[in-house]
């Protein structure tokens, strides 16, 4: 059934508008330069109160029609419809979060899964409606949706783009038919690339493809051919992942029983590096380990999460961070949701949320994810962004004296300067193994600076996570 | 679960009162009755005696039956292996502590005090062995009649032949299918030199022939040479701890009586001492008034330390000084451990429980030691392999401590030419325990290495592989007797580090189980002696510093690389790893470097499970040894020097 295109679009309107006149124009949290793009300025200089007045919301779509062969994330195959269920309990669980967290502005939302495609478009513009009724969303916020590049997917992108979506993720994967049909995926190479030329013509600028490598069988030679022919046909914004084998799935039991060969660590380091130079040649930047953009494309919801930003997340598992404003909390919390989609609805139903799990993050555990999520960005960590969140020990005075630290800066794998901390191009491609030296200094410190405060004060002193 | 072991009962009584099949506790129904009458015993009706074989040939099943026929236990399926206490005893079908138990037994109208003393199987064990057959004048050597001669039922035999015991050879298991006795009366006569016609042929699981078995004991061994007499003379021959009471001293009496409140002098260390308790093991603790000449018992004196109570000491009465038993030499340890705590919090409560596991094993020398990778820990040198295994299952087992237990060196000797060090040391000639402490060659004029003389039994098919195998370890034929026509006994030199790590693994895999090693120190030799360096990037690791023969080097070298190649994680940078020998490298491994190792997807969603990996990871570092600049897990340290899993 095709959606009544006008009754979705007055209907957003209609939320927008009413948000808008509900709140004040003062509650504006941010700036917005042209596209919805958050001023980094803005952000820098909001001081540590103002993180916990804005958050980003991630909507989790659990459903999807079948299992991919590597996929071993909180998905479920449906075993009737019930979408206007989840679609209310998603609204609801938005409702009660948003009130939760007290946060008056929503600076981008994402819809993921799962397959966020086989959602009805009208549950996107119902949720998007949810949030404009509780905080503010700027109607040039980003909002992204997942799509999974089927024939049905295509067909449904104009609708969700009246529903309000404005940027597309497309699960491109492989431009290899037979790599495809391995993964379990449901589409075509000439259907991913029909359904990119869609996204571009509805978001032009605003579409992003997410491809795979380090596949079974794959060379590095055949992969800088299909980065190749990607590269004709994609937008501004590429995502790459090497595909991981995870335990439980498909694919893993067909590794370990010998049906299936993966690359070896060497090959897929190879494809890694060849893909960064090939991107590097066309004009995209890398601006995180996995993410690359031209003219500036890069995903405002992902940034955030990279910069240590709140985060709300709605639907069954999804994970959140925010402080519980609403209940009077004043330490951010890691938060997740009930994993399976039943119960999870009928604990919304129930209480008005689903969530499973709470914990308080200490102040050394939220600079741990500061600093996890933060060396990620090739940009690094510059010193008003760790302040804000370490307004008492800077970053040369956590990270400077170390010897480990030391030898990663002459080895130039690590870069502390003026600007702040980061990885060098080859030290991005080894970050894990960087960052334990990190995480050890930096208990070190902090754990120092509780001592020294203890004796300064003649009597224990928390140090209180204001976040 | 088992009934009757801890109750004395007297034979009449047996039958009456011991059900066991009631849930009630045994020792409930019935009365305990001091009811012995020791003076009722002179010398000519006692005997003392106990058995040796090879692991599995039936020694501990022959001493149930014995124990059951003379009423010392009910009879019962359920007896297995009453006198193996210790759990390791049970699981690995050994004796590890010997024990003993007074069985009273009527033969043609008189009652004998018969003193079984159970002694270990293995050679590692020889210290305990010949301690008891110190107290004893016959032995019953047990040979399986299926599988016939086993290495250790030779060591055992000349232990006893030397000892100019009296040797009763019992061939036992008749009733399995493939008995052979006749082959192994042909064996024991060639081998022994013992006339068939002497060997007892029984079941000791059935109880055939067991009869004949005490028989024998009464008819052939002799009584003790001693006399009530004389003044009272008694030899420790084995000592337990008990937290309650304090040391249990086992003694034999070679002269004299000693009662309850007699003031006793160990000549050992001169202090005098007042008998609270004393009585016979049957086989557990039954208290009498006295002990006569001859007998074998054990006394309470108010010993608090098991050191006062030293193995090989006399004890005397206070006002009759005697002159004093020849004693023991003690044991020395052949082979050498480091042992660790898993985690150094628990060195504390390893400490004590190696404190308290020594104090009923004297034979374990224990030296504090500390390796910069694995911590505080000890040395420890045991008598043997199967002393040391032992020793760890039953830290394991009983005190529940996890080790980290090094792969076993032995002690090395070197000859020194330099004065001053000569001087420094006291001696010319000093022992190396730990490598690092190897002297370099220019002070030395000569190293020296532990022998031992081996013994292999084997069905003659496997004789080619055998030879090969020993000749790989460096081991001299020394003779090969053909002990019937199909099986062989061959006796080799071996330097016993050729032998402590994995050669009795290889040898009974290469045999398919068939053959049968045991082995006797033979002194020391000179051997060409070299010390083996391990670098990492050309940092040397001083926990991994090796002693090796020469010519064993390179394989030792290579062994030791690849193992720690596997265990170091991959870094930024490239790692070699090589064996040296001073300047020169004789071996080498390259770890490569990461070229990526990130993980590709990280979003807001699931960082927890990132997070908790990357903490577990700093954690891990923050417990890393490095060397140079290489950061090495305490884990690459164990797997190349723990012994190898079987």
């Amino acid at each position: 059934t095709k959606l009544d295109r006008n009754t979705v679009t007055r209907m957003i309107k209609h939320a927008l508008h009413a948000a808008r006149r509900a709140f004040s124009p003062g509650l504006r949290c941010f700036s917005e330069a042209s596209g919805g793009e958050i001023s980094e300025d803005v952000f820098e200089r909001a001081g540590s109160p103002r993180l916990t007045k804005q958050a980003s919301l991630y909507v989790h779509w659990p459903y999807c029609l079948r299992r991919c062969s590597y996929c071993n994330f909180n998905k479920y195959i449906p075993r009737e419809n019930n979408d206007p269920m989840m679609t209310e309990c998603l609204q609801r669980e938005t409702e009660t979060l948003l009130q939760l967290s007290q946060v008056s502005c929503i600076t981008s939302v994402f819809f993921g899964g799962g397959t966020p495609s086989l959602a009805h478009p009208s549950t996107i513009a119902a949720v998007l409606e949810s949030v404009s009724r509780r905080a503010y969303l700027s109607d040039k916020a980003e909002v992204t949706l997942e799509v999974n590049p089927t024939p049905v997917g295509k067909s449904k992108l104009e609708d969700y783009c009246r529903a309000g979506v404005n940027r597309f993720s497309i699960g491109v994967q492989s431009l290899q038919d037979g790599d495809l049909k391995i993964l379990g995926r449901d589409h075509s190479p000439h259907q991913a690339l029909q359904t990119v030329e869609e996204a571009r013509r509805l978001c032009p600028g605003r579409v992003s493809v997410d491809v795979m490598f380090g596949r079974p069988k794959q060379s590095a030679e055949s992969w800088e051919n299909e980065l190749s022919e990607l590269l004709r046909v994609c937008d501004d914004h590429v995502s790459l992942y090497q595909l991981t084998l995870e335990r439980g799935t498909q694919l893993f039991k067909q590794v370990l029983g010998g049906e299936v060969t993966m690359p070896a660590e060497d090959v897929t380091a190879e494809m890694y590096q060849c893909a960064r130079r090939t991107l590097h040649q066309h004009g995209f930047l890398q601006y995180e380990v996995s993410n690359f953009a031209r003219h500036k494309a890069v995903s405002h919801h992902n940034t955030s999460y990279w910069k240590g930003r709140q985060y709300i997340g709605v639907g069954p598992g999804a994970h959140g961070r925010f402080v519980p404003r609403g209940e009077g909390g004043v330490v951010r919390e890691a938060r997740t949701q009930t994993l399976e989609p039943d119960v999870w609805i009928r604990e919304v139903q129930q209480r008005g949320h689903g969530t499973r799990r709470r914990i308080q993050l200490s102040h050394l555990e939220l600079l741990e994810e500061v600093l996890v999520m933060g060396m990620r960005m090739s940009k690094g960590i510059n010193h008003k962004h760790w302040e804000l969140f370490s307004p008492q020990l800077g970053l040369h005075e956590v990270f400077g004296t170390s010897n480990d630290i030391q030898e990663l800066l002459q080895s130039g794998q690590l870069i502390l300067d003026d600007r702040g901390l980061r990885c060098s191009w080859d030290g991005l491609a080894l970050l894990d193994s960087i960052l334990p030296a990190l995480l050890v200094m930096l208990e070190r410190q902090i754990s120092q600076r509780l001592q020294r405060d203890h004796h300064a004060d003649g009597q224990t002193k928390r140090i209180s996570n204001p976040q | 679960h088992f009934h009757s072991v801890g109750i004395a009962i007297l034979p009449e009584l047996t039958s009456l009162y011991f059900d066991c099949h009631s849930n009630l506790p045994a020792f409930l129904l019935f009365a305990f009755k001091d009811t012995i009458d020791l003076s009722k015993f002179p010398v000519d009706r006692i005997r003392n005696f106990c058995i040796i074989a090879h692991i599995d040939h039936g020694k501990s099943t022959l001493a149930d039956r014995l124990l059951e026929m003379t009423g010392a236990i009910a009879t019962t399926d359920k007896n297995k292996q009453v006198l193996d206490k210790l759990q390791v005893e049970r699981e690995r079908g050994i004796t590890v502590k010997a024990q003993t138990a007074t069985l009273i037994y009527s033969h043609q109208g008189q009652q004998y005090l018969l003193n079984l003393i159970d002694t270990p199987g293995h050679v590692d064990f020889s210290y305990e062995v010949s301690r008891s057959i110190s107290a004893c004048q016959g032995v019953l050597l047990i040979v399986d009649a299926n599988q016939g001669i086993q290495a250790q039922t030779v060591a055992n035999f000349y232990l006893a032949f030397e000892a100019q015991l009296a040797i009763i050879p019992v061939i036992n298991k008749i009733d399995l299918k493939n008995a052979d006795p006749e082959r192994v009366e042909t064996q024991i006569e060639k081998v022994f030199d013992i006339p068939r016609e002497e060997c007892i042929r029984i079941s000791a699981k059935l109880g055939t022939n067991v009869d004949k078995v005490l028989q024998a004991v009464v008819d052939r061994i002799p009584a003790p040479m001693a006399s009530t007499d004389d003044p009272f003379k008694a030899l420790v021959f084995d000592s337990n701890f008990d937290h309650y009471r304090g040391v249990v001293a086992n003694i034999a009496v070679f002269g004299g009586r000693v009662k309850k409140g007699d003031r006793i002098v160990s000549a050992y260390l001169g202090k005098t001492y007042e008998v609270n308790e004393l009585g016979l093991l049957r086989p557990h603790e039954h208290p009498t008034q006295k002990l006569f000449a001859g007998q074998v018992g054990y006394i309470i004196a108010g010993m608090k330390d098991v050191k006062e109570a030293q193995i090989g000491d006399t004890l005397y009465l206070q006002e009759q000084p005697v002159e004093a038993l020849p004693g023991f030499k003690p044991a020395k340890a052949m082979v050498f451990a480091g042992m660790y705590p898993m985690d150094q919090s628990e060195y504390q409560g390893l400490r004590s429980a190696i404190e308290r596991l020594t104090l009923n094993d004297s034979s374990v020398t224990v030296q504090r030691d500390s390796s910069m990778a694995l911590g505080a820990g000890w040395r420890l040198g045991f008598l043997g392999l199967l002393h040391m295994e032992v020793f760890n299952q039953r830290l394991e087992q009983e005190y529940n401590a996890s080790v980290i237990v090094t792969a076993p060196t032995v002690p090395y000797k070197a000859v020194l030419s330099s004065p001053k060090l000569i001087k420094e040391h006291g001696s010319e000639e000093i022992t190396i325990v730990n490598p690092a402490q190897f002297p370099d060659r220019s002070v030395v004029s000569e190293y020296l290495e532990p022998m031992v003389l081996g013994t292999i039994l084997s069905p003659d098919t496997y004789t080619g592989k055998i030879m090969t195998l020993c000749l790989n370890r460096r081991g001299i034929q020394k003779n090969m007797v053909y002990i019937d026509d199909q099986r062989v006994m061959m006796k080799y030199l071996f330097p016993l580090n050729e032998i402590v790590v994995d050669f009795y693994d290889l040898l009974k895999s290469l045999s398919s189980g068939y053959a049968s090693f045991d082995y006797e120190n033979a002194g020391y030799q000179a051997a060409d002696l070299i010390k083996m360096n391990i670098l990492l990037n050309g940092q040397p690791v001083e926990e991994l510093i090796t002693i090796v023969h020469r010519g064993r080097a390179y394989s030792t070298g290579k062994a030791m690389c690849e193992r720690l190649k596997d265990s170091i994680p991959r870094q930024m940078f490239e790692v070699a790893v090589q064996a040296s020998i001073g300047s020169k490298v004789i071996a080498r491994e390259t770890i490569k470097a990461y070229r990526k190792n990130v993980l590709a997807k990280c979003y807001g969603g699931d960082i927890t499970r990132k997070m908790k990996l990357l903490k577990k990871q700093a954690e891990g570092k923050k417990k890393m040894r490095r060397i140079g600049n290489v950061e090495v897990p305490k884990d690459a340290f164990i797997n190349v020097l723990k012994r190898k899993d079987k």
